[in-house]
């Protein structure tokens, strides 16, 4: 099946091979349409439930044909989640987390890859094992840090870094920036090294060799883990609900929290607030979906 | 594999970190263009994210080690009348059920996303490693849950679970089957939550395994097929050998996402009655109003050394393949 | 939130040198020993300045009692001009995080309940003693509340603003159909259940997925069948969870699990409660709060709510009239950003006096009515029916407690103790009841000091 994109010779072999093929095909494609249905169904009925008004459902029950449909969840999610304020906190926390995440780490990988030193290998490993942790293993000591160590006024209003946005986007970086290392390094290492040497040659800095040589070259990683990089910062539950004590500071993921409350649910506002929490993260991949996967594949092993 | 290093034996005695001195001896080797500028700027370059890592990753690690010895509760300042030694390993081993079952539940996670879960998304890709049409669309569909937070996920699992609103168990009624308590029960709720984690799992492996499949050379296959080899076979006894490094790499990261199963099984009920996870314990105990912060991170030391080894296994063949 | 703070911050004259010093002397430990000298010296100038900000941590997040709350400050607000920033922090969450908040960068007032989990912060040091409140606050709260203020030490630290109690909650329009009677005996109890069965209705609504719900039903029974200093006694340790007379509660509860909803397992009791507004279940054990349930659909089924209280099971204890009424309220953090002493606390501790009064409890209570107000001066002429039969069904109770999760170690009431042995119970009544007896007093024994 696979040769037959390729082979020029022996057509006659393809040909001859496509008949029978044809009914697997067949199966094949019954099976992941199959597949594709069973994994969208969980979330097709999020969205439906959604749809549907409370007073409807309280009626009829949640399986039952609709009378009608309302985006009226959805705006009420919206002003009781207080999900403007709610998205602006996360994108406040996610989008400089990606970007400096992303820089540091293409620094570390350029470092590391272009240049051999004694602790090369050492350092890269610290790197990595670092992000493989369950964040359960450090969190008590670290929250304790994040409760002592004295931090200036403009970055911290309490002068810990406890319940600062900062904290938790520190966090972040230093967790993620392993794996982005790894990834990077992966690919740099596909890079040919005259660039960098030419470049040292031509009496540039390092600096400039990294920012206007490796990191153009570097473009598709870099989308590649802008967008896995985005959806990990995003989707982030436990490090804000430790490091973050003022409910406004919280990061989207605890809006659903909030609105289940103590006293009251409400499913149907619940999940139109779910569904609008994950629209950003469903955007970026749709929107990045080529980059992303273009960007794994390249700088993996080579047969 | 990777790009082969013909010059690593000059570059050995090349440029160190901030080492300023033996620079004049090596002015005629090729890294001596690198000014003490540049040094500096790498070993900044490196430096400082790596003592952000050492005070905000390494240094709570070991913290976490060195109070698992104590009986701290996070009120009284830390003094040696709180140290008791292994007291409480001894504890978690002899007389806390729930450290058992944490265990017991850990090892069944790992068990059904590594045979389970991790191979249905290795199936996928291999399918989906193909020109047919559609493909992209599929890739999207089996991908979805990976980019939804695990709050949205476990919501969204409960509108199929709950008794009295979510879908299966409206389905039973009317089939006369009767009601499931999918995530009450303790002999069902652990699988209930698999089935929502491998939802997500399944997807990841897959994506990860296609890139893998991409990176195959395309002559390996040539090859197989005019040997008269079948599509099974060719992965069988080629692509599957070939993409041993990557094969490793999801073995790897199935062993940790095992471990660090958390969310689904806070979200649905704390991690208690047919959930307890070791990482769900470790909150429950440190990250409580109770505060039995020493034993804690007992159990987050244990967590730790097991984590240990599919860390260490990783790291070991990154090294073997920067050996080589 | 933060901003608004500053701006009142800088408004308000002296505050802005005070911060200033606070900065300076905060870094390093050696710094706060400094501060109460300082303050003190700022204390006699602040008198007359304006009065100093303060913050409230709540974990009133719901969005009634969450408007309710901020009514109640904006009254303060406009009474003394003391501004109030109010941090709301999810429910669950709030409580989970108490040490690390506690021991953290607190606000300055703190919402929290009676009972052990008071005393138990208390003792650890991180409530300022408010005795100097109470002086003014004793003649407007009866005894219980009083004692259920105070700590270990003798000292008050926690303020009252509403308390509710549990019983059996059912709707009037059923029971009349049905010509259902209100049981008063355990007998009568079981024969209700049993008829209510052949009607196809469930007799007891029941869901503990939360884990805390059904600890409910063991208190009452505990209560009846042992009283009140048995029970006490049991939460405080000084008894054994091995002894017969526990294991008596549970062969007790055992009988009567039949009638129970089954699959409560899988079940909030918000899921529970709706079972009792579609009338499939005739009854239901719970705190006052389920009557949010049936506002949240109209008036009308509200008013269609009742409760009688849990039966009588024949023993002595029955005249205790004993009965779960767990108290909300109010704490001073010692470890707040406004230090030990200083005007921020002068003005916390108005703020708590404040609340302690019928004034702001009736705003309160007259936003969320799942609650009745703790202060004597409170208004209760605008209470519907279920609200003045609560104050009844309280006065009358010679013998109150606050639930088992508020009246015991949190460790022990936690996740994967009390709350995992109870729902071990519940998936099978009709297990090896010593065996997990034995399990629940070698947790307990094996609590860390």
């Amino acid at each position: 099946m696979t040769a037959a994109t390729t082979t020029p010779p022996a057509p006659s072999v393809v040909t001859r091979r496509r008949a029978p093929v044809h009914w697997s095909r067949v199966g094949l494609h019954v099976f992941l349409a199959a597949m594709a249905v069973l994994w969208l169904l969980p979330l097709l009925w999020a969205i439906f439930i959604a749809l549907r008004p409370i007073s409807d459902t309280t009626q009829r029950g949640y399986v039952s044909l609709p009378n009608s449909l309302t985006l009226g969840n959805f705006f009420d999610a919206w002003t009781q989640g207080d999900l403007l304020r709610n998205y602006v906190q996360t994108l406040s926390i996610v989008i400089p987390g990606v970007i400096i995440t992303l820089l540091v780490a293409s620094m570390i990988a350029f470092a590391v890859t272009k240049f051999s030193w004694r602790f090369n290998l050492g350092i890269l490993m610290l790197f990595v094992a670092g992000n493989l942790l369950p964040q359960q293993v450090i969190i008590v000591p670290l929250y304790r840090l994040y409760l002592w160590l004295p931090i200036p006024a403009p970055l911290s209003d309490n002068d810990v870094l406890y319940n600062q946005t900062v904290g938790i986007l520190l966090i972040h970086i230093v967790f993620q920036t392993g794996f982005c290392v790894f990834v990077l390094s992966n690919y740099m290492k596909t890079l040919s090294k005259e660039l960098t040497e030419a470049g040292l040659v031509d009496g540039a800095s390092v600096f400039r060799i990294w920012w206007s040589i490796i990191l153009p070259l570097c473009r598709p990683a870099l989308a590649a883990l802008a967008t896995l990089e985005f959806t990990f910062i995003y989707n982030d539950f436990f490090w804000a609900l430790i490091l973050i004590s003022s409910g406004s500071r919280r990061p989207i993921t605890s809006a659903l929290n909030n609105l289940q409350g103590q006293f009251f649910t409400n499913y149907n506002l619940l999940a139109a607030c779910a569904v609008l929490v994950a629209v950003p993260t469903i955007i970026v991949y749709i929107v990045l979906q080529k980059q992303f996967i273009r960007g794994l594949t390249l700088g993996s092993t080579k047969g | 594999m990777t790009q082969a290093r013909e010059d690593t034996a000059p570059d050995r005695a090349g440029l160190t970190a901030g080492s300023s001195g033996a620079v004049a001896s090596r002015r005629r080797r090729r890294y001596s263009v690198l000014t003490s500028r540049d040094k500096l700027i790498l070993a900044l370059m490196v430096g400082i994210p790596l003592i952000f890592d050492l005070i905000f990753i390494w240094g709570p690690t070991i913290a976490s080690v060195v109070l698992s010895f104590t009986q701290w509760n996070g009120v009284h300042p830390l003094d040696g009348s709180q140290w008791v030694g292994l007291g409480n390993y001894e504890k978690l081993w002899s007389s806390y059920a729930p450290f058992w079952e944490g265990v017991k539940h850990n090892v069944l996670w790992f068990l059904v996303l590594m045979l389970i879960a991790t191979p249905l998304g290795m199936f996928f890709a291999i399918l989906l490693d193909r020109e047919m049409r559609g493909t992209r669309i599929y890739q999207t569909i089996f991908y979805m849950p990976v980019v939804l937070s695990l709050a949205v996920v476990g919501l969204i699992w409960e509108f199929q679970y709950s008794q009295d609103n979510g879908l299966i168990d409206s389905v039973f009624r009317s089939l006369h089957i009767g009601n499931v308590d999918w995530l009450g029960d303790p002999n069902v709720n652990l699988w209930a939550t698999l089935v929502a984690a491998s939802w997500r799992h399944v997807g990841y492996i897959m994506v990860l395994y296609l890139a893998g499949l991409k990176s195959v050379d395309p002559s390996l296959r040539e090859a197989a097929a005019i040997d008269g080899a079948s599509g099974t076979q060719t992965y069988l006894h080629v692509v599957f050998w070939v993409m041993m490094p990557i094969n490793i790499v999801i073995a790897v990261v199935t062993t940790i996402e095992s471990l660090r199963a958390f969310d689904i099984a806070y979200i649905i009920n704390h991690g208690k009655n047919g959930l307890e996870l070791l990482s769900t314990l470790i909150t429950n105990n440190s990250i409580s109003e109770a505060n039995f912060i020493g034993f804690g991170s007992a159990i987050a030391v244990v967590l730790l050394v097991v984590s240990l080894v599919p860390i260490v296994t990783f790291l070991t063949r990154m090294m073997r393949e920067e050996k080589q | 939130m933060d901003d608004q703070e500053k701006r009142a911050g800088l408004l308000s004259g002296g505050q802005v040198t005070r911060r200033d010093v606070l900065k300076a002397g905060v870094i390093g430990a050696a710094g706060l020993t400094v501060l109460p000298t300082i303050l003190a010296a700022c204390g006699g100038s602040s008198a007359t300045a304006a009065p100093a900000p303060i913050t409230l941590g709540s974990n009133y997040s719901d969005p009634v009692p969450k408007k309710a709350m901020a009514d109640m400050a904006a009254a303060f607000t406009a009474k003394t001009g003391t501004p109030v920033t109010i941090n709301t922090v999810d429910h669950g969450t709030f409580q989970d995080t108490i040490t690390n908040y506690l021991g953290g960068k607190p606000e300055d007032v703190f919402t929290w309940f009676s009972g052990f989990r008071m005393r138990f912060f208390a003792a650890q040091g991180f409530a300022v003693p408010i005795d100097d409140v109470w002086s003014t606050l004793t003649s407007n709260f009866s005894d219980a509340f009083k004692v259920g203020s105070t700590g270990n030490d003798g000292h008050q630290y926690f303020v009252p603003i509403y308390n509710y109690p549990w019983a059996v909650f059912y709707r009037k329009s059923l029971f009349a159909d049905k010509s259902y009677t209100i049981p008063v005996t355990l007998d009568d109890f079981k024969a209700l259940c049993t008829k209510m069965t052949a009607d196809g209705l469930i007799p007891i609504a029941f869901g503990d997925k939360d884990g805390w719900e059904a600890m409910g039903t063991f208190d009452i029974i505990n209560l009846r069948m042992n009283g009140y200093q048995f029970h006490v006694d049991l939460m405080a340790g000084k008894q054994k969870w091995t002894d017969p007379k526990v294991l008596a509660v549970f062969n007790a509860w055992k009988d009567l699990m039949p009638f129970h909803q089954t699959g409560a397992a899988g079940r909030i009791w918000q899921d529970a409660a709706t079972a009792l507004v579609q009338k499939k279940a005739g009854m239901y054990l719970l705190g006052m709060f389920v009557s949010q349930q049936f506002k949240a659909v109209d008036d009308a089924t509200l008013a269609d709510l009742d409760f009688f209280p849990f039966p009588n099971f024949g023993t002595a204890f029955d005249a205790e009239k004993a009965l779960d009424a767990p108290i909300d309220g109010f704490m001073l953090a010692a470890k707040s950003a406004g230090g030990a002493a200083g005007a921020e606390q002068t003005s916390a501790k108005a703020f708590v006096g404040f609340l302690g009064t019928g004034a702001a409890q009736d705003i309160y209570v007259k936003a969320d009515p799942s609650n009745v107000a703790a202060a004597k001066d409170a208004n209760t002429s605008n209470y519907n029916a279920l609200q003045q039969k609560a104050v009844q069904l309280i006065s009358s109770a010679q013998k109150i407690t606050q639930f088992m999760d508020r009246d015991t170690n949190p460790g022990f009431a936690g996740p994967n103790g009390m709350q995992n042995f109870i729902l071990q119970f519940i998936g099978n009544p009709s297990q090896d009841l010593s065996a997990l007896l034995t399990q629940i007093q070698a947790f307990w024994d094996g609590l860390p000091a």
